[in-house]
């Protein structure tokens, strides 16, 4: 794995294929988060809210997205997280998860994130500012 | 009538970053990394304990606005915004608040929708602000109809 300072603007992170989501997600994310919305789990609530079926979380999708910087936490942190939900997801889907280097400042590197579904749409984008400790700079 | 909202604030709620719970969220969101789960490599870290991932925010206790009253259906998560200061460690106090920081409608091709941000913050035992969260509620101008006033 490439250190994260060695990563030039316009070059990605590894990215990562999720396995197709399942309704077992949805619940063991519902479980974890606190989020009940019945609309990620029971299909006739999905379908009485005229969705063709359940939909994923957009916090799943957005969770899932971070774990791109997870081998970095060593080097730094995300300082910030912006993401804007543009599609659903459904069970089945198969998500791409992917960054890019957009800009670099001195102990600062800002990310262009999505997911992708297989359709080649981005369900969630957004940036990821990572915040870079001293030692990792001058180095 | 979410406009006269804007400013309201919860009371502070005390959490506790509980490991069970950021691991079974870490679990949750497929991100089962040693940082956040395995109490050895937290200790072995820089940080010298575990870390919760940085969407784990969102399952804390924040109070409640009392005025604010949202429809049960019709309402979708637009965005969502982490700002930290530094990373969440596992085992620490946090103190949870919530305000509405603003309303606003715009008409587009689904009708009027209405634009709620939600702000929610975490402050350490010292009083230090560790991260700011914000979210945006779009309401559907029928989910808004449909609600008692």
């Amino acid at each position: 794995m490439k250190a994260i300072t060695d990563i030039k603007v316009g070059e990605s992170l590894e990215q990562v294929q999720l396995s197709p989501v399942t309704r077992l997600d949805l619940i063991k994310y519902a479980g974890a988060s606190g989020d009940f919305n019945p609309i990620h789990t029971i299909d006739e609530d999905a379908s009485n809210a005229g969705l063709p079926g359940i939909i994923a979380h957009g916090m799943w999708t957005m969770g899932n997205l971070a774990k791109l910087f997870t081998p970095y936490v060593e080097d730094g942190f995300i300082e910030d997280y912006a993401i804007r939900f543009r599609n659903m997801v459904f069970i089945g889907d198969v998500l791409t998860l992917q960054a890019v280097l957009h800009k670099e400042e001195e102990h600062k590197r800002e990310f262009k994130v999505a997911a992708v579904n297989e359709k080649g749409q981005e369900v969630v984008n957004g940036t990821v500012v990572f915040s870079l400790y001293e030692a990792e700079i001058a180095g | 009538m979410f406009k006269e909202l804007i400013g309201k604030r919860s009371a502070p709620l005390k959490n506790v970053i509980e490991s069970g719970a950021v691991k079974r969220f870490a679990e949750a969101i497929h991100d089962p990394a040693p940082i956040y789960i395995d109490e050895e490599a937290g200790k072995a870290s820089r940080y010298g304990r575990n870390i919760a991932p940085p969407t784990f925010p969102v399952t804390l206790d924040y109070g409640v606005i009392e005025e604010l009253v949202l429809p049960a259906k019709g309402l979708i998560h637009g965005e969502q915004k982490f700002h930290y200061k530094r990373p969440l460690l596992v085992g620490e106090e946090v103190y949870g608040v919530t305000a509405i920081k603003n309303y606003y409608e715009r008409t587009g091709s689904f009708g009027k929708m209405g634009f709620l941000v939600i702000e929610r913050q975490g402050t350490d035992a010292q009083g230090e602000l560790i991260y700011t969260e914000e979210q945006i509620i779009i309401i559907n101008e029928a989910a808004r109809k449909g609600m008692p006033v």
